[in-house]
């Protein structure tokens, strides 16, 4: 890898980590696992002047039991989340998605807050969060602040974070996916998902998908005909309705679309038999 | 096993592991990109980053303000460092089309990737960032990216030929025969099949080191290929530094299949700059430039036509193939499809046949040798075309194969393409896949799946495929206007403590030549395998040899081994026999020594020859001393190893998407000298061919813009798309060389492509769904069902 030249620092505490980015301007980049930073970096399609790295912050990984809700640490990685025995319990959607997420390479280096604050509409976790209406908290200079993950994607790559504000920890409610399901489609194990989706029934059922738009997003149309009592077959014939999903190498829109319908009947179908 | 392998020493045929991989395996092994040497300049080039255009200007000054840099220059500032241009060695017409071609473009790139300048500094970063800072300005022409457009001439790449058809090459050794034979037939059958280009990707893209001598004007160059000789031989003429000054070394090769098989522009920079600035000068490849850089495999379109009789019995083969030769001649390029040319009858016996090649220019990166080079294309468009056949006839695939294979009281066979087949027992291989894959289970699954509408239908295909290699005859690569030979070069010798040291002509670069050559000379010598040490890949050592491609390796290089070991032990018995005061008559070897026929205290271990061979001390009148000999051999035929594969898919209807369900190989190689090796080249080989069926496809848009410039984007399977494959063999040695040896580097990606392909037609036959293009993504499988379905693909 031969990337523009940047500068290095490394921070012990979310309050200098954001100190360190304030101070440097938006050109500043927090460095966690390096699995979606670093591949920009090697195509030059990322040139941060200076990476504030917080991968060593292993007090800010971890999953505790919060009442209500589980509080996973950002730098939780992917491996240590999907193995964790309480999030299997409270969260098993979550810690499932998380097993799921490349290969066992990227998950031993990834963690769950770079997934979030990269806000790839192709990545996992994202997705598994709006599914079980997860929330993020987030320090600066500011101080502390809570955003709900229906707030959070903002655009392509791009979240409500502010350039020197830095994720901390991810809260599910336990109760949220007492039945759930997730689909990803794809061409070999290694990869993004093509399309996928994550399911997560409590009454109500609230539905992420991968991949079908500028931002991770959820199949409202869907969700809202699952509510007004449709069918799971006919909820999943609008899992795509009212989206612009990608055209690209691995698949046009109208087969994204198509995919959409399936997975999305397919989940149903699992998570009310399970 | 069908034949026993016993051998004289009893190390033929053992699964030993390979001497090759304790160092592969820790890291200890050095590749070009490990060697570092104090003072080199690390050379970045510019690439076009669109595929046809005129250069307007290139301006490299604002590289030489970047830190770090030393010196950047321009394809006009190196336009006299070339002796010649970068050599294409197979004109195989006479009045081929070859452009000019420098390492570095001058007035005109023809592809996204054509070099433009270089740059040189102390480190890759800062390389990176002054290649970064030199501006292009391009005048964009339209680019050729259809093989259809090219030939059209709408556009012509390279003014100075007017056209993009670089030849046209016919075998038709009796057209009216096979017009009269189509007129006359009960069936004719027609397919028409495009194989896609390939990224070869190898796991270690590709890298060269030049270190200029201190004295004398000599260079040595470490470069990531497969053919160190014949790189040496083409330098000296492109660069013009005398052949004498050149050492070539191939340190740890990182696999080519093909793609290492060439002499590339800067292989040939790296010289020239080395010679111009009197530093080492270093240049790695990244993954990136590799997909375009590095030449890519197929990239055909294919018409083949049979006519049969009313039985399904082929009266005739027609075939026209139009190939993308990419936008220049690379070493072998024009002759990738003469290698496939002859073998679109495949395994059947059919008395007439034409052929005929059309080879284009387009904007895109040159195609070349990709493992299996022209023959898995050959293979796919019979193997694919017969199952039309079947159909039309109404008998299954395997009857239709049955029918029309060549008997194996019928070898050696002479082909109507004019090849004689060495030897084949093509039907026992058939049987053998079909009981292993477990056919007759398998079909009744697939009719419950049918007849329940399981959204997973189930499809079996078979490719029975045989193939040319072993290159090659020198005298038939005359006839097809090749340049070089096919001989290759061993020398034997035993070392005074008895070890064994041989040196080859062959390089390796995965194949683990160490192993094999030691098991050949073990065998023969009765040493073990750990006492042979081989040497090779480095052209002061091994100054002779045409290195390692077409799976020539065993059956040429192998064989040349083993006639040289029969030398050492020639002479090794005049000095036994004088020693022991005995006739030579009267000593047989065995066991690692030689022994008086009847009185078996009289021996005298080949050790203690070796030494007094060393010492001369007592040695026959007129026997030199030392126990070396050598020798060049030229094989009289290609070999022709041969097998049948089948394979079991589950489509999804829903989503279009394929997955292995299980794979059964049976190959025949012949005479198998480490099966263990054997079934690591089968592995391998059948993966790559399962990669072109479902996965890999070098995209260009309609501006030949390359799409697929990581591996993100261009598929490369793993472990975990693919079943455990079910490999077995069997063992018809082939009677034109000593081993009884066949080629089986390539046997496996020339099999298995139909396969696959064949399997997905088969689930979705009740659909009426009897083709699909190559890769078979999701995409492209879930259209054709809702076409065939009548449905229009849904969606808003
Ligand atoms: C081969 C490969 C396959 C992959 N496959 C998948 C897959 O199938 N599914 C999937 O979902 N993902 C996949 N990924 C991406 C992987 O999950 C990444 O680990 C993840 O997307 C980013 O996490 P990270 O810790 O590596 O973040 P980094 O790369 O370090 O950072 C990513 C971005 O987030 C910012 N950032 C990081 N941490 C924080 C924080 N705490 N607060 C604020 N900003 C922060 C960084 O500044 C940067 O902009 C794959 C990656 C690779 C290399």
């Amino acid at each position: 890898m031969i990337p523009a030249s940047f500068d290095y620092v490394r921070a012990s505490t979310a309050d200098e980590a954001v100190q360190r980015l304030s101070e440097a301007g938006e050109d500043a980049k927090l460095l966690a696992g390096g699995h979606s930073l670093l591949p920009l970096m090697r195509l030059r399609m990322a040139t941060p002047s200076l990476l504030v790295d917080i991968g060593g912050m292993r007090d800010l990984s971890y999953v505790k039991d919060g009442g209500d809700s589980l509080a996973i640490g950002a730098l939780t990685r992917h491996g240590e989340l999907a193995r964790n025995e309480l999030a299997r319990r409270e969260a098993p959607l979550l810690a499932h998605v998380a097993g799921q997420v490349g290969d066992p390479q990227v998950r031993h280096r990834g963690t769950i807050g770079g997934s979030i604050a990269h806000g790839d509409p192709a990545s996992d976790l994202p997705a598994a969060c709006l599914a079980l209406g997860a929330s993020f908290v987030t320090a600066s200079p500011r101080g502390e602040q809570t955003r709900s993950a229906d707030e959070f994607f903002t655009g392509f790559l791009e979240t409500a974070l502010a350039p020197d504000e830095m994720l901390v920890e991810i809260r599910v409610p336990k109760s949220a996916g007492a039945t759930w399901s997730f689909q990803k489609f794809n061409r070999r194990a290694q990869d993004w998902a093509i399309v996928g989706v994550a399911l997560a029934r409590n009454g109500s059922t609230r539905i992420g998908l991968v991949n079908m738009g500028a931002t991770p997003l959820r199949a409202t149309a869907a969700e809202d005909a699952l509510a007004g009592g449709a069918s799971p077959a006919e909820a999943s014939s609008r899992a795509g309705d009212g989206l612009a999903p990608p055209s690209d190498l691995s698949a046009s829109a109208e087969y994204r679309r198509h995919l959409a319908r399936v997975l999305v009947r397919r989940a149903l179908e699992e998570a009310v038999a399970g | 096993m069908t034949a026993t392998q016993a051998a004289p020493g009893g190390v033929l045929g053992q699964r030993l592991l390979r001497k090759e991989d304790p160092a592969l395996l820790t890291g200890e092994a050095q590749f070009v990109a490990d060697l570092n040497v104090p003072g080199a300049l690390h050379a970045v080039i510019v690439r076009s980053p669109v595929a046809h255009a005129r250069i307007l200007s290139v301006d490299v000054s604002p590289a030489m303000s970047v830190p770090g840099v030393v010196a950047a220059f321009t394809g006009k500032d190196l336009e006299g460092e070339w002796a010649g241009p970068l050599p294409c060695a197979w004109p195989v017409t006479p009045d081929m089309k070859s452009p000019a071609h420098l390492p570095l473009a001058t007035d005109k790139v023809c592809y996204a990737g054509d070099g433009v300048a270089v740059v040189l500094a102390t480190s890759e970063y800062a390389a990176r960032d002054g290649g970064d800072a030199v501006a292009v300005e391009y005048d964009p022409l339209p680019a050729v990216v259809d093989l259809d457009d090219a030939r059209s001439d709408r556009v012509v790449i390279h003014d100075e030929l007017g056209t993009n058809t670089s030849y046209v090459w016919e075998l038709t050794p009796d057209q009216a025969a096979v017009d009269a034979a189509f007129a006359d037939a009960a069936h004719t059958v027609h397919g028409h099949y495009v194989q896609q280009r390939l990224i070869p990707s190898a796991i270690e893209p590709r890298g060269v080191l030049v270190i200029p001598q201190p004295f004398n004007g000599e260079y040595t160059l470490y470069s990531a290929t497969q053919i160190p000789h014949i790189l040496k031989v083409m330098l000296a003429l492109t660069v013009g530094v005398p052949e004498t000054a050149i050492r070539v070394i191939a340190p740890a090769v990182g696999g080519g299949f093909g793609s290492k098989l060439n002499v590339y522009a800067e292989e040939a920079l790296a010289l020239a700059l080395a010679r111009k600035m009197r530093r080492p000068i270093r240049w790695i490849e990244t993954r990136s430039e590799a997909t375009q850089a590095t030449i890519q495999g197929r990239g055909q379109i294919q018409d083949i036509e049979l006519a049969a009789d009313a039985e399904g019995r082929i009266t005739a083969v027609r075939v026209k193939l139009l190939a993308d030769m990419g936008a220049y001649l690379q070493l072998v390029t024009p002759g990738v499809p003469l290698l496939g040319a002859f073998l679109y009858s495949g395994v059947y016996d059919v008395p007439v046949y034409s052929f005929s090649c059309t080879s284009v220019f387009t904007n895109m990166t040159p195609t070349d040798a990709y493992r299996g080079a022209g023959r898995p294309e050959a293979t796919y468009a019979i193997e694919r075309v017969i199952e039309d056949l079947a159909r039309a006839v109404g008998v299954d695939s395997a009857e239709i194969r049955r029918r029309n294979f060549i008997k194996a009281e019928q070898f050696p066979y002479s082909s109507a393409a004019g090849l004689v087949y060495d030897s084949g027992a093509y039907e026992q291989a058939l049987d053998r896949a079909l009981e292993l894959s477990g056919m007759d289970g398998l079909r009744a699954e697939q009719a419950r799946r049918r007849e329940s509408g399981d959204r997973v239908q189930l499809g079996i295909g078979i490719s029975s495929y045989m193939e040319m290699c072993g290159l090659a005859p020198s005298r038939v690569l005359a006839s097809l206007n090749y340049t070089a030979g096919g001989w290759e070069a061993a020398t034997v010798r035993l070392l005074p403590t008895g070890k064994v040291q041989v040196v080859t002509g062959t390089s390796p670069h995965g194949q683990g030549h160490e192993t094999s050559w030691s098991m050949i000379v073990a065998d023969r010598l009765g040493v073990g395998p750990e006492d042979v040490e081989v040497l090779h890949s480095d052209t002061a050592i091994a100054p002779y040899g045409l290195d390692t491609y077409g799976s020539r390796s065993l059956s040429v290089g192998g064989v040349a081994v083993a006639i040289a070991t029969d030398r050492v032990i020639a002479k090794a018995k005049a000095i036994a026999a004088h020693q022991l005061e005995i006739a030579e008559e009267d000593l047989e070897f065995r066991d690692g020594a030689f022994t008086a026929k009847g009185t078996p205290e009289r021996s005298m271990p080949l050790g203690a020859v070796a030494f007094e061979a060393f010492t001369a001390h007592n040695l026959p009148d007129g026997l030199e001393p030392n126990l070396e000999a050598s020798s060049h051999f030229d094989p009289p035929n290609f070999t022709f190893p041969f097998g049948t594969h089948v394979c079991v898919v589950e489509v999804d209807t829903e989503t279009g998407l394929v997955s292995l369900r299980s794979y059964t190989a049976v190959d025949d190689c012949g005479v198998q000298v480490n099966p263990l090796i054997v079934e690591g080249q089968v592995h391998g080989g059948i993966t790559q061919g399962v990669a072109q069926a479902l996965f890999e496809e070098a995209v260009y848009d309609e501006d030949g813009n390359p799409k697929t410039t990581t591996l993100m984007d261009y598929l490369v399977p793993a472990a975990s798309e693919l079943p455990s494959y079910v490999t077995d063999s069997t063992v018809t040695p082939s009677p034109t060389n000593l081993l009884g040896v066949k080629g089986i580097g390539e046997a496996g990606t020339i099999g298995s492509a139909p396969a696959v392909i064949n399997a997905i037609c088969d689930a979705l036959a009740p659909l009426g769904i009897h083709d699909m293009a190559m890769p078979a993504t999701p995409e492209r499988v879930w259209r054709s069902i809702s076409e065939a379905r009548g449905e229009e693909a849904k969606g808003s």
